[in-house]
């Protein structure tokens, strides 16, 4: 195996430069503040992580402005944001949506106008300026196939000429969307393909819903006869949305080992503070056991987060069993790693005060979104040859 | 474990090594030369384990050059040191002399256990001191220049083939337990050292018990300071969980998992939803677990160990017992049958060898030996996490009187 398991220095860097603007920034009373207040997202915060840390274009390529980094370097970034709850479309914008974007763009069937249109918003987001998001619902998983819920629609005079698409139909639970400047939009009809639509346009409509995770808003987008230009067509855009799908899992599952490493912190923490019966409860081994354990999954998941985050980028042919694998694994530690957080600060856990709550809700929406554990490991089925009955 | 620091030709490359070991051969032809003769001249040229020290078998250099040396013997079909027939030679005692033996006694036994002339066993565990292994009893009295020892170990693997074995002693049971402990090498041929085989739930006996009946142990042959046991035994324990917990580089469905799935693909006809969903999950988690190892080794080789090598034998033991639980049912009516109940000496010990059935009875080993899996859970709790250690009775008593 070439694939490097560990940090490099620069990942390191990252990691700390990041750690500390959360810490200051995105203090957890912050962020539940912000979870009852009516902006969800937190845009000053995103300013302050895409200029001080360069963390909206560390996929995208310098040319256009980019870091030029790689998902090793996104992924170190993810468990920070996991760490924090931090309410920034990071996921959205600079995982999901910079990688339909970077793919679209690799592809040679794309249109040439495509091209230049997906250059010119990648362009735009490397800054942080502009966020994107892929208009599909979050729990949707790679290999499931092309979103069927937005189509083509009819078109209107003018439209020909203007190069325009009219785009139809409603999606619902979609991530990082609402403040997203553009949308992504994969849209079945003919052509079948991958679509830019400006969130400013008219006939599209996004309603916030209330989410299990309050820390990453989620919203229904409709879209009615709302205008879009194609980007890619045909398998290529099927390969986009794909490809999306996977670095979206795959980044998740990074954010889902910082969000379990912080909750055992945490954990083992207040369980050196609390006393009861004249000791700390951390001198108890039923205490003890059960966070030595949450720590050996913690190791265990931080090996297969590493993987999945080295085989996107460099491309490795076993991309799809490591992201499986790793989103699969990730997903049980971190609700495992949350459940254990409210259970072992007994009633404190329980609290609206405490932000125990804010991982747990992270961390089951996280299991959920991009594929179950269950899905991906049916999904190994086919990729390890452990044919089902 | 370099602990004098000798790194004396740090510089060296792994092209150097090969070229080192060609040159070796050259001058030593594994073809003519007798085989103990070949591997003697071997430990002295320095190539057996290269990140020994000069003059131990070793050219001080970093361990990850020993793969150079071991391709190029290989490659000439230079006979090994059969490291199999010495696990716990090799992978403890070897480290435990090099930390704590003086150099007369480096000198003495490294050569000859490296070879594998001498094997190695450990005289540790009691029937009454398993998990609370500081609290043995097998006394040592120092008489003149010897000890007289006597005493029962227990588990004592390759004890019937063993010239020399680890021992851990009371010498004064008038301090508290971890104080009153010395470590010495007992020469398993000496009078009053018996080895009779320990039936094990397999059917067969890959372990011993050892009696010591007023054993004499030259004083020369203690190794650390009088009352430093608990110390050096911990080198030797930390150099066990490495062993058991894997420490190579291994492909993709090594292990417990091989004979699993291997069965799963050759009968369909066994195949269940329910089974397939265990499977799954399983081969999942096997997968991490080498990643993890994986990961470890990489950590290991650029010098950064962390405490994640204490996780490997948790999962080790607790992915074996699971699925080879799931192959016994997998199997069906063929999981009921057994291959051979009868009493036998197995040379090596061999967790996947055999059935299905016997491959889920040794299993249940797999989170005894080595330290149980609790007590693991404790170490990492405690040392790892930082968590405060249980309340205990017989902190600060005197071993004699501890109730027992």
């Amino acid at each position: 195996m070439s694939a490097d398991l560990r940090y490099s220095d620069t990942e390191r860097a990252l990691a700390s430069a990041l750690a500390d603007l959360l810490a200051a920034q995105s203090g957890w009373k912050d962020v539940l503040a912000r979870t009852e207040a009516g902006e969800s997202y937190d845009a000053g915060l995103w300013r302050a992580v895409a200029s001080g840390v360069g963390c909206a274009g560390l996929l995208i390529p310098e040319p256009l402005g980019g870091a030029g980094a790689s998902y090793r370097e996104l992924a170190t970034a993810a468990e920070q944001f996991g760490a924090f709850v931090a309410p920034v479309p990071y996921l959205g914008s600079a995982a999901v949506a910079t990688t339909a974007l970077l793919s679209a763009a690799e592809s040679t069937v794309n249109t040439p106008a495509g091209s230049g249109a997906s250059a010119d918003l990648l362009r735009r987001m490397a800054g942080g300026g502009t966020t994107a998001a892929l208009a599909a619902e979050f729990a949707a998983s790679a290999g499931s196939g092309f979103p069927g819920s937005l189509r083509l629609a009819a078109l209107r005079p003018g439209d020909e000429s203007a190069g325009v698409a009219r785009l139809r139909g409603t999606v619902r639970s979609a991530a990082d969307a609402l403040p997203a400047d553009v949308l992504l939009v994969p849209a079945d009809g003919v052509p079948q393909g991958l679509y830019l639509v400006d969130g400013t346009a008219p006939g599209v409509h996004r309603v916030p819903v209330s989410s299990l995770d309050m820390t990453r808003q989620l919203c229904d987008i409709t879209l009615d006869d709302a205008p879009g230009r194609l980007i890619v067509s045909g398998e290529a855009a099927a390969r986009a949305v794909e490809d999306a799908l996977a670095a979206g899992a795959a980044i998740l599952a990074a954010e889902q080992l910082g969000l379990a490493q912080r909750c055992l912190d945490m954990t083992v923490g207040y369980v050196k503070e609390r006393r009861q019966f004249a000791r700390p409860v951390g001198s108890f081994q039923a205490i003890k056991h059960r966070l030595a354990d949450l720590w050996v999954s913690v190791t265990q998941a931080r090996a297969v987060s590493r993987y999945a985050a080295a085989c996107l980028a460099s491309g490795d042919e076993d991309t799809p069993v490591a992201v499986a694998l790793a989103k699969a694994y990730c997903s049980e530690v971190a609700t495992h790693a949350a459940e254990e957080c409210v259970q072992l600060h007994g009633g404190i856990g329980f609290t609206w005060e405490h932000p125990a709550h804010l991982y747990l809700k992270r961390a089951k929406a996280a299991s959920v979104a991009f594929g179950t554990a269950g899905a991906h490991r049916s999904a190994l089925a086919s990729l390890a040859s452990i044919a089902p009955p | 474990m370099l602990d004098d620091g000798v790194l004396s030709e740090e510089t060296l490359t792994g092209d150097e090594i090969r070229e080192r070991v060609r040159a070796f051969l050259t001058a030593h032809d594994p073809r003519t030369m007798p085989r103990q003769d070949f591997l003697n001249a071997r430990w002295d040229a320095g190539l057996a384990w290269v990140h020994y020290p000069p003059g131990y078998g070793g050219l001080g250099v970093p361990r990850a050059l020993q793969a150079a040396a071991d391709e190029e013997f290989a490659r000439a079909g230079a006979p090994d040191n059969a490291p199999e027939r010495n696990p716990i030679g090799l992978g403890m005692a070897a480290p435990t002399i090099l930390a704590f033996g003086s150099g007369e006694q480096k000198s003495r036994w490294l050569r000859a256990l490296w070879t594998g002339e001498e094997i190695w066993c450990q005289l540790f565990s009691e029937p009454g001191a398993g998990s609370d292994l500081a609290g043995l009893a097998t006394r040592a009295v120092k008489d003149g220049d010897s000890w007289a020892v006597s005493g029962q170990k227990v588990w004592t693997s390759v004890a019937h083939h063993a010239k020399w074995g680890l021992l851990l002693a009371r010498t004064d049971p008038g301090v508290p337990k971890h104080q009153g402990l010395s470590y010495f090498a007992c020469d398993m041929t000496a009078p009053g050292v018996e080895v009779r085989p320990l039936r094990q739930l397999t059917g067969e006996a890959e372990f011993n018990e050892v009696f010591l009946t007023d054993a004499r142990i030259p004083d020369a042959d203690r190794i650390g300071q009088t009352g430093e046991g608990w110390r050096v035994a911990q080198t030797t324990l930390m150099n066990e969980r490495v062993a058991i917990g894997g420490a190579r580089a291994l492909p993709r469905e090594s292990g417990m998992i091989s004979p699993a799935v291997t069965l799963w693909r050759s009968r369909p006809e066994l195949r269940t939803p329910v089974l397939h969903d265990r499977l799954l999950r399983l081969w999942a988690d096997a997968e991490v677990a080498r990643l993890a190892g994986e990961r470890l080794r990489q950590q290991l080789a650029a010098g950064e160990p962390g405490p994640e090598g204490s996780a490997a034998k948790l999962v080790f033991a607790r992915l074996n017992q699971e699925i080879s639980a799931f192959e016994v049912e997998l199997a069906g009516a063929d999981g009921l049958r057994y291959d051979d109940w009868a009493m036998k000496r197995p040379e090596t010990s061999n967790l996947y060898g055999r059935g299905p059935g016997f491959r889920y009875l040794r299993a249940r080993g797999n989170s005894i030996e080595g330290g149980t899996s609790e007590i693991l859970r404790n170490i990492i709790a405690e040392r790892v996490l930082g968590l405060p250690a249980e309340p205990r009775a017989d902190k600060d008593v005197p071993w004699k009187d501890v109730p027992r």
